[in-house]
């Protein structure tokens, strides 16, 4: 396993000490999310403007008259935070040109959660991406509508117990696979699409950091354990996100201009178990979901391995 | 002067905005508003407006975008008609909370269903409290003059709320009349540019958008209807600067032929510029009629409505919408609840027409009016609505 580059051992002390996202926050304990926030707002710094989506970032962090964010944000709704961004972005750019504002590198970040992007959201990221603004959107995925009470998503993953998919005696909760959100942000072409999580820290920086360098769209799907949502003791979180990874289940890559590359390439996978049996939502499971859920990763992590292939440089 | 211009109402429209140089236009096509939108690509293809057309993939987006804009201190319009009104409702409301200042061309469409292209005002009627200012115009020239009194209002620091200028689809945005272009001096001298106090600026970095919790959300309102409610002085003196710089003088309400007049029809948009004819011929006749066009929709300017009918005995209240399940259409129920224990208490008569394009000719106008005159008489103060010229009735 080389998920954490020999060159990159000290590498976490080049990450600022700086908060921009600042701590008193109302965050549940444990909520890895929360995490990622704060190292992709240091990954970015102080030049940037924030769009976020309606969702528990956005009301963890905002309730007037007290903010958390040491950084230009804003919240308008919860499908559009890709419009918004774009919007800023646009906005800057002909100020900018005019002379009304002097020229500088300024990030324009949209963060939304798995709902605001896959479900309701998916409209305004795909038209974002389309139109091919120079920002970054970040799906902060904890695989369910976790603000509302824990509703299943589309990014819900098979077999999951949610409030609007609960495991009953004849359905035994979520039915339908998570929808490929990275795939589909790729699809349109765009110069950068990645995933991360907050249990692989500099992984996440420098992907952040590398989105931000690249001129165009770039989106980063980051895993975000939600020890609530999930029912797991918040200080599993990261050994969660650690054991989606090393299971195959969320595999660390990056499409680069149309190359795949994984930044975490697995030898052997984990057994899938592993990752389950530590998650109230998947308490129920059958040993053939298990199973069925074992091959599908199997299956989707093979696909992923062609793809790197297909797609390797000289 | 400016010069004088035979042009579509939606070209000249489309001309306004580049005289306002905004920087920002995110827009999706709807019928009857894309040739406005489709003039204002032009202008930037062709490099004669220095502004980044945004196609957006739908009316939310579209006013998404322009909230966007309009927050890092840059000057957003964008343009729309019914459905495409109702795609972006959430947000609509939501850029009037955070004080972003965006103009908005409505070309007025009904409402589906079922579906129609045609004009009627059930599109603006269903934001009504959305909290814009709201406008109507009678003609081109009106929209012309009031894209650059848009701005100048909704940009005001004592404003600084979105503005939307309802013009009749088809009935207005389609048909060609003379626009007196302004000349560029006169703009600069009447609408300065977008500087708001607060920016998403990373020297000066704020949070906009935050969660209203309960002990907080009341606060939050009132402070935002206060600003509207006191625009009315804005827009005032913003409509008589217009005048001294350009020579047309606009008020909220808009009379005509009102002097001793017993019987005032009461219209919004370019029914007003027919009612004025049949006033004209009315008047021809000996009848006592006057007209009253109410341009200013929100803030309703209560105190020039109460005084421009202030002798009047009748009203005759024209909508073109329906507050289904209501006491007439929303211009009447409104109408009605501001002369509610005023000194003069006319008799008011409704009727709904001209739904969805359906022609409303000098002679209907003429026919109502005599309708509304047998109704009085018979029915002194009843407070009921017609529903002009429907078929099967």
């Amino acid at each position: 396993m080389e998920i954490v580059e020999p060159t990159n051992v000290y590498a976490y002390k080049l990450i600022t000490k700086k908060e921009y996202f600042a701590p008193g926050h109302r965050a549940c304990q444990g909520c890895a999310e929360a995490l990622a926030v704060r190292l992709v707002a240091k990954a970015l710094g102080r030049n940037v403007i924030v769009a976020s989506a309606t969702g528990c970032m956005e009301i963890i962090s905002s309730p007037m008259p007290f903010t958390s964010w040491r950084v230009p944000w804003i919240h308008v709704a919860f499908e559009n935070a890709a419009a918004v961004a774009t919007g800023a972005e646009a906005g800057m750019k002909v100020l900018m040109r005019k002379g009304r504002v002097p020229k500088k590198k300024i990030t324009f970040l949209a963060m939304a959660g798995d709902g605001g992007t896959s479900d309701i959201g998916v409209q305004a990221l795909s038209g974002a991406l389309e139109r091919g603004h120079d920002f970054i959107y970040i799906c902060y995925d904890n695989e369910a509508y976790m603000n509302t009470g824990i509703q299943r998503s589309s990014s819900t993953p098979y077999g999951a117990s949610t409030t609007t998919s609960p495991a009953g005696k004849l359905i035994p909760g979520q039915m339908t696979w998570k929808k490929n959100m990275p795939e589909i942000a790729a699809a349109h072409s765009i110069p950068y699409v990645a995933t991360a999580c907050p249990s692989y820290p500099i992984d996440l920086v420098e992907k952040v950091k590398k989105a931000a360098k690249i001129k165009g769209p770039a989106y980063i799907h980051m895993l975000s354990v939600c020890p609530t949502g999930w029912r797991l003791p918040p200080e599993l979180s990261i050994k969660a996100g650690r054991l989606a990874v090393e299971t195959g289940v969320f595999p660390l890559y990056e499409v680069d201009h149309g190359r795949y590359r994984f930044t975490g390439k697995i030898e052997k996978l984990r057994p899938v178990e592993e990752y389950l049996k530590i998650q109230g939502r998947f308490r129920h499971l059958s040993v053939e979901m298990i199973d069925t859920i074992q091959k599908r990763v199997v299956e989707e992590y093979e696909k992923l391995e062609k793809k790197v292939e297909m797609t390797e440089g000289d | 002067m400016g010069k004088r211009i035979g042009l579509e109402v939606s070209l000249s429209a489309a001309e306004a905005v580049k005289m306002a140089n905004v920087d920002c236009i995110a827009a999706y096509p709807i019928t009857p508003q894309t040739h406005i939108v489709e003039h204002l690509s032009e202008l930037v293809n062709n490099g004669e407006l220095d502004a980044e057309f945004i196609p957006v993939e739908s009316e939310h987006s579209a006013m998404s975008v322009s909230a966007g804009v309009s927050a890092v201190g840059a000057r957003a319009f964008t343009c729309t008609s019914s459905q495409g009104l109702s795609l972006m409702n959430e947000i609509v409301h939501i850029v009037a909370s955070m004080r972003l200042p965006v103009v908005m061309i409505l070309a007025n469409r009904s409402m589906s269903g079922p579906i129609s292209i045609w004009n009627d005002h059930t599109d603006v009627m269903s934001i009504r409290d959305c909290g814009w200012i709201q406008v109507f115009a009678n003609n081109g020239q009106e929209v012309f003059d009031n894209v650059l009194f848009a701005y100048r209002v909704a940009e005001s620091q004592n404003v600084m709320l979105p503005l939307i200028i309802n013009i009749d689809g088809f009935i207005l945005t389609h048909v060609i009349e003379p626009v007196e272009f302004w000349e560029k001096e006169q703009v600069e001298q009447y609408l300065p540019n977008f500087s708001p106090i607060h920016t998403l600026d990373p020297d000066k970095p704020v949070t906009m958008g935050g969660v209203g919790m309960p002990y907080v959300f009341s606060e939050a309102k009132v402070a935002q209807d206060e600003p509207l409610k006191q625009s009315k002085s804005v827009i005032i003196t913003a409509w008589k600067e217009l005048g001294d710089i350009v020579g047309r003088y606009y008020k909220p309400i808009e009379t005509y032929r009102i002097e001793d007049a017993e019987t005032l029809f009461v219209t919004q948009g370019s029914f007003g510029e027919t009612v004025s004819l049949v006033v004209d011929a009315l008047r021809d006749e000996g009848k006592s009629v006057g007209l009253v066009m109410d341009r200013l929709w929100r803030p309703f300017p209560f105190d020039e409505f109460r005084e421009a009918t202030s002798q009047a005995k009748n009203l005759i209240v024209i909508d073109r919408a329906i507050s289904y399940g209501g006491q007439g259409g929303p211009l009447a129920i409104d109408i009605r609840s501001t002369l509610y224990k005023g000194e003069n208490q006319p008799n008011i008569t409704n009727f709904i027409c001209g739904l969805a394009g359906r022609d409303v000719t000098i002679d209907d106008f003429k026919n109502i009016y005599h309708k509304a005159i047998e109704k009085v008489k018979k029915h002194p103060r009843e407070e009921d609505f017609e529903y002009y010229g429907v078929r099967g009735k």
